[in-house]
């Protein structure tokens, strides 16, 4: 039968309500009447003949009601009571709704906080890019190495052309800049791209026009480049007239040709692209040369969109197969060459990859958290349905059917759950943009970490949603809907403290949320741990009272004996300011963005075949580097002006170096080959951290700045002076040589260490944050069932005081029952944490996973908040006046 | 299907159907008068009748059922049905 009409007709009732109520009172008047006036035509009295009819007919009230059920949604109806009931229940409480919520809202917050991120990072990292759910991110493998490399531009193209499940390949390469605004530089990231790159993702500039074909071709051919709206709007002022201007990009002078759409960030996660270059001026802004004819070079980062219907698998056999032609068609540069596709979120070269631990943790945390939220809000109401025993009973007794019962208990779960998501939503949206402040703030540099609250959000929310009213629903509806009549009419006996009968459920629960609060404490209680052990870690310089920065001369199109003879005089003007100690150069900054120079090295006396030579690092510093950056010689002497061009090649070495080559004897005076070149040891540092604090010792030299120039190079300066003095006195200095160089940022070398260890301090935040939420809602579930348990118990309490029981031996008998809980808890807890901790892997710096310290520190956090917890209900239970707990029974 | 057979002469009121069951079928039949109007409502939703308003033959305003072509569809599917079964049940009677 058509179900549909049905509806309709159902719709077309709904709509005149009203009107059918009266027209049926007429319709059964009418019957009643007519039926009056037949049996009044056989005989009887008018009235006779009414009271007849009527009582032939029966009820009236219940024919209409039963008439106009038949056009109603029942179950709508149904519900909409049940909602103004839940409601009525929970105005009526509203401490325990308030509570309720409020568990709720921060237990669905942070999942929703947490999902919007996985979705924003991970899943849909870039806003307004077309079609991103078939985006893939293409990177090399080589035989023999694990992980993603880069791939050439030859090998690009030729998958380009003879890959035919796909709709379009792109590359975006990431690339810095030095920006200079008056006389400041900052650094901005831009993408070097193929020509393709904006017809690609779909994104078409707001003003002027995207990369032309064959823009990509050609070395240093086309200086063209698109800026983002941001520094269309910051850096130039919103000109509408901009497109057709220059601005110089390390030096060369760029047309801009475009301004990318506002909210359009490039395709890179983590930072927010400024510009976009031609990957035909990729020798501008990579490191070594042109690169676009040679296959052995591997620079470009790409992606891939399948087209519709084409399934990953598929796509890397296609995929796979251009590439094995490849290493056949070019053997000497391709052999054990491989290509890979990547899902967006595993993306190899972006902070995708590296953001994924971080995120699968807080995914685990956060669970966790709604765990113990709804484990808290079960617990509150499973409290209550205790106290509705009797108004259940009532209703069961007046006809209400089990499943009606249930109906009701569910519904006010959902609406519990509802008013939890939607708060939960508003708190993720609060922090849609919060992951990005525990990042530490570079200037110039902006990082783009955004939280997405599509549609996606929404669902998982409400799948959450609904597995939270189905546990708080189901719960006290499981104890509730057992209810026996004829026992439960007479009034409910009170509890016993301690007593076993029913409590199960209550307990169970607790013991679930101490156990979880103690798996989030420890894990905290371990990345601070770690994050202690890596900031206290001697970096081997001194951080303090050592300033970082750089002149940009790269944009004001400095060439190397300019380079060299400015930053000479910047170097003398430097140390004569007043309240410096000392200052030099080096190329790169420790802990800092810059990879160091490496070559393969030799060593007199220490003979290895050509091809094994081991490669080592090194830093180009000048002189005075060691005591600027407090690094101690071991032997030998540091750098001096007179190592310069026209001196010795000389070089220091580390002490693990001098320890590995020349087994510990004082190498000062020997030599070491470093790039074809024979250079004397002048004397040996001790080890410091170069790359990042958890730098194990390794082999590493410092080579003469002088002797191997280049134009980009840190100053460091040795000065109790703050930085914002600093830079100023430095601008003036600048300034003064020249008017066109902009400054960095200066910093202190300590900022750079907590820059450096930022990731470990984001994780600790994350967690902490969490943790003390998890123990926040332990404690309130602990204190809510030991409050229950003594409001239940005072007729046991009072018997007890009567018989003679004092204070602390009821204080110590709640006391005793909180903490059994909490003991158990603890236990499982415990168990359930060693095997857990390992997740933490990466994090864990010099700590063990099973480290007994945290353990302890989580044991005794978990202990005190469950004795605060139990005392208020304990000191309750003391109060009880045995007169009055006896009488009201 | 009684009221629907009740019907398929042409548009009845809800007592005239009742009257007209009871006497069609000699007293042996009396739809309960309570349980009549529900089940008219609930042929109306299914769109198996249509009602409107209209004068009785004692000039009072009533309002008259009609059958529409779903409801006469479904009144000889229904009478198949009941045929069949009382046809089942009188050979079952038989061999008995």
């Amino acid at each position: 039968m058509s179900t549909f009409r049905e509806w309709v007709n159902r719709l077309r009732f709904f709509r005149n309500r009203a009107g059918f109520d009266s027209e049926m009172r007429d319709e059964l008047q009418f019957h009643i009447e007519t039926r009056a006036a037949e049996l009044e035509d056989a005989g009887m009295s008018k009235d006779e003949a009414f009271r007849r009819a009527r009582s032939e007919f029966g009820s009236t009230q219940l024919a209409g009601e039963d008439s106009r059920e038949a056009w109603q949604f029942q179950w709508l109806e149904h519900l909409a009571m049940d909602l103004r009931v839940g409601f009525r229940m929970l105005w009526r409480n509203p401490g325990f709704s308030v509570l309720a919520i409020l568990c709720l809202t921060l237990g669905i917050g942070a999942n929703a906080a947490v999902f919007s991120w996985v979705e924003g990072i991970l899943f849909r990292p870039y806003p307004t890019v077309a079609h991103q759910e078939r985006l893939m991110a293409l990177a090399g493998t080589a035989r023999g190495e694990s992980g993603a490399t880069s791939l050439s531009w030859p090998d690009y193209l030729d998958l380009k052309e003879n890959c035919k499940l796909f709709d379009t390949f792109f590359v975006s390469k990431i690339t810095g800049i030095s920006l200079s605004i008056g006389d400041r530089a900052e650094r901005a990231t831009g993408s070097i791209v193929s020509a393709n790159y904006f017809d690609a993702i779909g994104v078409h500039p707001i003003l002027g026009r995207g990369f032309l074909p064959g823009e990509d071709v050609g070395s240093a051919a086309h200086s063209v480049a698109v800026i983002s709206y941001q520094l269309w709007q910051g850096r130039f002022k919103g000109d509408p007239e901009i497109v057709g201007k220059t601005q110089r990009l390390n030096g060369v002078f760029h047309t801009i040709i475009g301004v990318a759409p506002q909210g359009f960030y490039g395709t890179f996660v983590g930072w927010a692209m400024q510009f976009w270059v031609p990957a035909s001026m990729e020798e501008l802004f990579e490191a070594g040369g042109y690169k676009l004819e040679d296959r052995s070079a591997r620079w470009i980062e790409a992606y891939a969109r399948l087209k519709p219907g084409v399934s990953a698998p598929q796509a890397q056999q296609e995929v796979s197969a251009v590439a094995s032609r490849l290493e056949a068609d070019y053997p000497l540069t391709n052999r054990g060459r491989g290509v890979q596709l990547w899902p967006l979120w595993a993306t190899p070269f972006n902070n995708a990859g590296t953001l994924l631990p971080t995120l699968s943790i807080m995914l685990v945390v956060v669970l966790c958290v709604l765990l113990i939220a709804c484990a808290n809000v079960g617990n509150l109401l499973l409290v209550r349905s205790f106290s509705r025993r009797h108004e259940m009973v009532v209703r069961a007794a007046i006809g209400a059917g089990r499943g009606r019962l249930l109906k009701q208990l569910l519904t006010e779960g959902l609406i519990l759950s509802l008013a939890g998501a939607v708060g939960g939503l508003a708190v993720a949206h609060w922090c849609r943009h919060a992951l990005v402040l525990l990042f530490p703030a570079r200037a110039g540099v902006s990082m783009y970490l955004p939280g997405e609250l599509d549609w996606r959000v929404l669902a998982t929310t409400a799948g959450v949603c609904v597995i939270a009213t189905l546990l708080l629903g189901l719960v006290p509806a499981l104890q509730a809907s057992k209810v026996d009549l004829a026992p439960a009419l007479k009034s409910e006996m009170g509890g016993v403290v301690g007593g076993h009968r029913r409590s199960w459920a209550r307990s169970g629960l607790v013991v679930l949320q101490v156990s979880l609060s103690f798996v989030l404490l420890v894990g905290m209680g371990l990345l601070i741990k770690s994050l202690q052990r890596i900031r206290t870690t001697d970096p081997g310089f001194t951080t303090h009272r050592v300033l970082n920065t750089a002149v940009d001369l790269a944009s004001a199109g400095y060439d190397i004996p300019k380079a060299k003879a400015f930053q000479e005089e910047l170097l003398d003007r430097v140390v004569a300011l007043p309240g410096v100690e000392s200052a030099a150069f080096a190329r790169v900054t420790p802990l800092g963005y810059g990879t160091y120079s490496s070559s393969p090295i030799a060593v007199d006396g220490y003979n290895v075949p050509p091809e094994e030579e081991p490669t080592v690092e090194y830093n180009e510093v000048g002189p005075a580097y060691f005591a600027t950056m407090g690094i101690p010689l071991i032997s030998g002497r540091e750098f001096l002006r007179s190592d310069d061009e026209s001196g010795a090649l000389v070089a220091i070495v580390n002490e693990t170096m001098a320890t590995q080559f020349w087994q510990g004897k004082d190498p000062v005076g020997k030599r070491v080959k470093v790039k074809g070149r024979w250079i004397t040891i002048l004397g040996v540092a001790k080890d410091s951290k170069y790359e990042s604090m958890r730098d194990l010792p390794r082999p590493f030299f410092y080579v003469s700045r002088r002797q191997n120039f280049t134009i980009g190079a840190g100053l460091n300066i040795r000065t109790p002076l703050s930085p914002e003095v600093m830079a100023n006195s430095l601008a003036r200095e600048i300034q003064s040589l020249d008017g066109n160089l902009a400054l960095y940022e200066v910093i202190t070398l300590q900022e750079q260490v907590d820059r450096s260890t930022s990731p470990q301090k984001v994780a600790v935040t994350l967690l902490a944050v969490l943790g003390s939420l998890a123990l926040l809602l332990a404690a309130i579930g602990l204190y809510a069932v030991m409050s229950y348990a003594v409001s239940q118990s005072t007729r046991e309490l009072g018997l007890r005081m009567a018989l003679g029981a004092r204070a602390p031996d009821l204080l110590r008998l709640v006391m005793s029952r909180g903490l059994a809980l909490t003991a158990g808890g603890l236990l499982f807890g415990a168990a359930a944490t060693l095997p857990l901790t390992r997740l933490l892997g990466t994090y864990l710096y010099h700590v063990s996973p099973h480290d007994p310290l945290a353990f302890a520190t989580a044991f005794g956090v978990m202990l005190v908040t469950a004795v605060v917890a139990c005392l208020m209900p304990a000191w309750r239970a003391t109060r009880t006046e045995p007169m009055r707990a006896l009488r009201e029974e | 299907m009684l009221i629907l057979k009740s019907l398929a002469r042409g548009p009845l009121h809800g007592y005239a159907i009742a009257k007209h069951i009871k006497s069609a079928s000699a007293n042996g039949l009396e739809i309960e008068d309570g349980s009549l109007y529900p089940a008219l409502n609930r042929m109306l939703v299914k769109g198996w009748l249509q009602a409107e308003w209209g004068i009785s033959e004692n000039n009072r305003k009533a309002r008259f059922y009609r059958l529409t072509p779903e409801g006469r569809k479904q009144l000889h599917s229904e009478a198949r049905e009941f045929q069949k079964l009382v046809k089942s049940i009188q050979l079952v009677m038989r061999t008995a």
